[in-house]
Formats: C-alpha cells, structure tokens, sequence
C-alpha cells in the first residue's frame, strides 16, 4: 500500500516526492462545488462506476444504522422508527440496571459475558493453534504429502455453518429408547472423557459443554486454513539463517525460538491486533443453530439476545408495550460500540508498534 | 554435537508428521463418516454401530430424498442464489474497487472511509431486520415480489472483500494503463483489458468468498424469506434436521433406513458441487489470503 496520498515515487530521483496533483485534487475538493462538478464530469465514468456500491453499502449497512434510533424510542408495531416517542436512555437503563418490572437485565449481562468469554477463548485457543500448524507444516519436507495434508486440513473452512452444526448435532445426540447415544459421545464415552449419564443427555443439551463445543468446532474448522498466512511468513524465511544456527549448533528448540519465531512476529503481531479487534463480534449464525433452550446459560450472545426479542417478537416479556426491539437493538448497540472501540485501540496500537495501518 | 542435533530433528519431523496426520485424519473423518452412515442400515445409524464403513447397505434414504420435490426446488434455488449473488456481488465489487484504486477519484479517502466504517460498526441484527422488512416492501411496490432477488441485491457484498480487490488494482503498473489510453482505449476496456487480466487470481479468489458465502448462507434466507418453495439448501437441511431430530416423529418410523441418513444424504448433495470446484480453485487460497492479511 502506499505510503500517502501525498507522495509518490519519483523515477529520476528516485525517492518518493509529494505528489504535485494531490495537492490540486485537495485544493479543488476545498474550494468551490463548481470546481467539484467541473472536474466530476471530465471523469463522470469513473463515478458511474462508483455508484452502484456505494449505494448497496448505503441502503444495506447505513440505513440500517438510522433504525437505530430505535434504541431511544418506545417501539410501536404500526408506527416507523421516525413516528416513535422518544423515551431516551430508558433501554439502556433497563438493559444496565434493570428495572421491577422485568428480568431482562441479568438475561443482558449473561449474553455479554457468554460473547466475551466464547470470544476470549476464541483468542486463547484459536489462535496459537494455526500457528502451531504452519510450524508443522514447515517440516514436512515432502512436497507431495504436504500438499495432500494441506487439502484435507483446509477443506473443513469451505463447509456451511448449517452442514457443520448438522453434523454436530447427529454426532452427539442424546440417547432414548428408540436410538443410542451419538457416534463422537460413544467414542468420548469409550475414551473415559465423559460418562454415561452424559452421553445419553446429549453435549447441547449440557451448558458446561457448549463453549468446548464451539470453541473445538472453530479450531477443527479454521486451523488448517488459518495457518495459510503464517506459512507463507515461514517459508520466506532465507535457508541461510538456518544454516548459520545450525553452524553455532542451534538444536531444533534453539531454530525456533531465535530464527523461526523472530522472523514471523510481524505476521502474529497483526493477526493477533486483527483477532484483539474482533474480539466481540461473534457470529450469531452457529450459536442459533448449536444453542438451545438447555444451554442459553452458556450459549447465549448477545446477537442471539437480540434476535430473540427483536426478530423473534413471541420473546418480548421486557415489561411494558413490547419494548423487545427498543431492546434489543439497545443491547447489540452497546455490544457493537464497544467492539468497535477494541477495532480502533486495535488499529492505533498497531500503527504505533510496527508502522503498520489495518485498515 | 551433531548427534544431539540429529535427534531433536528428528523428534521433532515425527511429532509434525504425526500430529498433522491426525489432524488431517479429523477433518477428512466426518466427510467418510457421512457418506457411510447415509447408506447404512436403520439399526446400524441409530445405535451408532457405523465405525468408518458402512453396514446393512441401502439406498433408500437418497431414493426419498430425490423423490422430495422440495429437495429439487432448494437446490435449484440455492444455484440461483449462488450464481446472479456471486455475480452482482463481482461486478459492483470490480466496478467499485476500480473506481477506488485511482488516485485522481475526488473524495477517495471519504468513500474508503465509508467502505472500512462498515468493518468497523454494524447496526446489528434488529436494524437489519427491520431494514430488510422495508426492503422487500420497497420491492414489492416495485414489482419484485420473490423474495429471491431481495437476498441477490440486498445482502452480501464485503468491504474486505474490495479492499482486497482495490489492493490488487493499486498494484497494476500505471505504464501499461497510460500504454493503453495512448491506443485509445476507453475506461471500461482499460479495467477489461488491463486490469482484469492482471488481477485474476485474486478476482477468482474473491469469486471464490462470494461464491462460498452464497452457497453456505442461512440466517437471513430463513428468516426473509416466509415461502417454503424459496428456501435454499442450507434452510431446506436445517428444517429437515429439526423435523427428525424431534421424538415425535420417530415414533411412526418404520423405514429401512433412520432419519439420520437422510439428513447426511442431503449433506453429501450439498457438498458436492464445493468438492468438485474445490481442487481447481486450490492454488489460489495462499495469494488471496495474503492479499487479505497483512497491508
């Protein structure tokens, strides 16, 4: 990417210089919208092109963002968000504090702590486990078995979330008296890792199961792939830094912790702020299929909260006329705000530590 | 010396190899295990005798699955879906991220800006809903009242996504595209000509995301989309999962097959088309995702 706007590089020099038309474009985009328009038309088909995007983004990701003014209104079936009364922060107070009327404020709490829990652990696991991956990749010498394990551990990315949970549910569903316990809960059993009683209530049914469910799932789903982008930063490491320690009679340990390691830091270093940055947006899609009625303890998000009172309109009990959207939208907003905080820390503390903007 | 080093090598090549196979093995496993179980025998699925191979073999769950016209009408629709999504979404992306790359476009940074807040902030689920409401509302006055062009249009399309595609367009020699307006060429045989050509692999790479993402999609089909007869795959497989996973319908069961089968045997259909392209489109993942990584 370049470096600025501003400079660009300069052939007979041979430096970057700043860039003479920037500061034209600059001067026209400040002056006069007749200026604007004039040099708008001189290149009207490059705006033309423009226009179809920006407008999906604009009806699709930005008027949703008016709808939420929805959190400071009283929600009303007939009316549009613009008709509501306003009733100011009384969701967020709701939601924060709780009110006599209703319970939904522990429900709230429980769901921002369940999708900061599945997200951390989601760090904490997830991932060094491609890492590690790349890192065993690098050894296998052998192009053609490389490329067959490669293939078979990065097919697991490209299956849906539907096919995925699919197969979770039919692999650890609980026994009766028509059916035996689930293919993996009968191997769990027999490997001792869970006991009787449990397999036959089924893994989703328990709430102590679901975060290694889901956090086990992701890693069988994403560490083959993950580890693409950490194996291409292992590989362009030269095969002379590795002569040379092996010269000083670095055994494997020693390769690691000071060529392999210090050469790809960059790399975990921007995945890791990357991961930091998303950290609360879980995706609600394999909670609603993995969750149940058993397990909203565990499972939960705040998405799905929202969903169930929002979407779901047979879950508004909030107290009041159906404050379930108000709600709702009030919930994923603080949620949202808050991870797009973690986005920006992110960011700074990545251009401040290595030079390097995400975004 | 040398011994030592020799040894901690070779532990180490032994523990890669080994641990990498079982992990290969864990991936590979549940696609084996799926095809087994969906011609296994009633007993043998439902008390979860299928180990790898299967047993009492039949092949009647796959017969009612394709003698269900609503298998046919999801899969037809989940191709329709897939294809005019991944195509709308490709060329407004092209399109878009061409417009992006150029320097001399006024407000360049203002129109990232607006692309990347989208990454950073999202108005949730409920907004959304409500938005898509309106949406196939303003549609229907409009005439479109199939709710399969509302997921084409309105949902989909990632700012990461033309970012990516901006990034390859950025890296085009600015010679070849002077070389090509010297011959006269207009704007759009530049970006067709030039441009393209020289960004395939990352274009296929994110034809690939597109084509994924529309094939895989569920939530919001599901809940937009209240005909039965429009659902793609992927609802059409939950419903199902649902329907036999529930007590009640077993009681009536008297099949040569469980009510599992039938479920891995529509997993297996819808899987199919993404094992067949999955070897052609192999090579590109490395470019596309360190494209994606780290700018």
């Amino acid at each position: 990417m370049q470096v600025s706007d501003y400079l660009i590089f300069d052939e007979e020099s041979g430096t970057y210089i700043e860039d003479p038309e920037q500061a034209v474009r600059d001067d026209v985009e400040k002056h006069h919208w007749l200026n604007v328009l004039r040099t708008v038309l001189k290149d009207w088909r490059l705006y033309l092109m423009l226009i179809p995007m920006i407008l999906v983004f604009l009806f699709w990701r930005y008027f949703p963002m008016y709808e939420l003014l929805g959190c400071f209104k009283m929600p009303d079936v007939i009316k549009s968000v613009a008709e509501q009364n306003y009733v100011g922060f009384s969701h967020f107070k709701t939601l924060i504090f709780g009110n006599a009327m209703s319970s939904i404020s522990p429900e709230f709490w429980r769901a921002f702590r369940n999708t900061f829990l599945l997200s951390f652990y989601g760090l904490l696991f997830g991932f060094p486990t491609p890492i590690i991956v790349a890192l065993f990749f690098n050894e296998i010498r052998s192009n053609i078995a490389r490329s067959v394990l490669q293939v078979a551990t990065y097919l697991p990315k490209f299956m849906s979330t539907v096919v995925m949970t699919s197969l979770i549910v039919m692999l650890v569903k609980a026994g009766g008296q028509m059916s035996g316990v689930g293919a993996l809960s009968q191997m769990l059993e027999a490997i001792g890792a869970i006991d009787h009683e449990t397999a036959m209530r089924g893994l989703l049914h328990m709430p102590q199961y679901f975060r290694a469910i889901y956090q086990i799932s992701g890693i069988w789903e994403g560490a083959g792939y993950d580890s693409i982008v950490f194996f291409a930063a292992i590989i362009a490491i030269s095969p002379t830094s590795y002569e040379a320690a092996q010269m000083d009679g670095a055994g494997k340990m020693a390769q690691m912790r000071y060529v392999v390691l210090p050469s790809i830091l960059s790399t975990i270093v921007i995945m890791l702020i990357t991961r930091i940055g998303s950290l609360l947006s879980i995706g609600y899609e394999k909670v609603i299929l993995l969750y149940n009625t058993d397990t909203y303890q565990t499972g939960e998000v705040v998405s799905t909260f929202a969903i169930r009172y929002g979407v779901n309109s047979e879950g508004a009990t909030g107290g009041g006329v159906s404050p379930g959207k108000g709600l709702a939208s009030a919930a994923e907003m603080m949620n949202n705000v808050v991870g797009m905080l973690l986005v920006i820390g992110a960011n700074t503390v990545a251009r401040k530590a290595s030079d390097v903007s995400l975004y | 010396m040398k011994r030592k080093l020799e040894i901690s090598e070779l532990v180490f090549k032994i523990i890669s190899y080994t641990l990498l196979t079982m992990f290969a093995i864990c991936c590979l496993y549940p696609f084996i295990y799926t095809i087994s179980a969906s011609i296994s025998g009633y007993r043998a699925v439902q008390y979860s005798e299928v180990v790898l191979l299967p047993k009492d073999i039949q092949f009647e769950a796959f017969a009612r699955m394709f003698n269900d016209n609503m298998f046919w009408n999801s899969y037809t629709n989940t191709l329709f879906l897939t294809f005019y999504g991944t195509i709308w979404e490709l060329v407004l992306s092209i399109l878009g991220a061409y417009a992006l790359s150029k320097k001399r476009l006024l407000f360049r940074k203002g129109f990232n800006f607006f692309l990347v807040f989208t990454m950073w902030f999202s108005a949730g689920t409920v907004p959304q809903y409500l938005n898509y409401l309106d949406t196939q509302r303003v549609f229907g006055t409009v005439g479109i009242t199939d709710d399969k062009w509302l997921v084409v249009i309105a949902m989909g399309m990632a700012a990461m996504n033309i970012i990516l595609l901006r990034n390859s367009f950025e890296g085009v020699p600015s010679e070849i595209e002077e070389a090509a307006i010297v011959d006269g060429a207009t704007e759009m045989q530049v970006l067709w000509r030039v441009y393209i050509p020289m960004s395939k692999s990352i274009i296929a790479t994110v034809a690939l995301f597109f084509g994924i993402s529309r094939w895989n999609g569920y939530y919001w089909a599901k809940t937009m989309m209240k005909n039965a007869n429009e659902h793609p795959l992927m609802v059409y497989i939950r419903n199902n999962l649902e329907k036999y996973q529930d007590p009640e319908q077993m009681a009536g069961w008297n099949e040569n097959y469980a009510p599992d089968s039938l479920i891995y045997a529509m997993i297996i259909c819808s899987i199919i088309p993404i094992l067949i392209i999955y070897p052609f489109i192999q090579k590109y993942f490395a470019k596309g995702v360190n494209a994606g990584g780290v700018k």
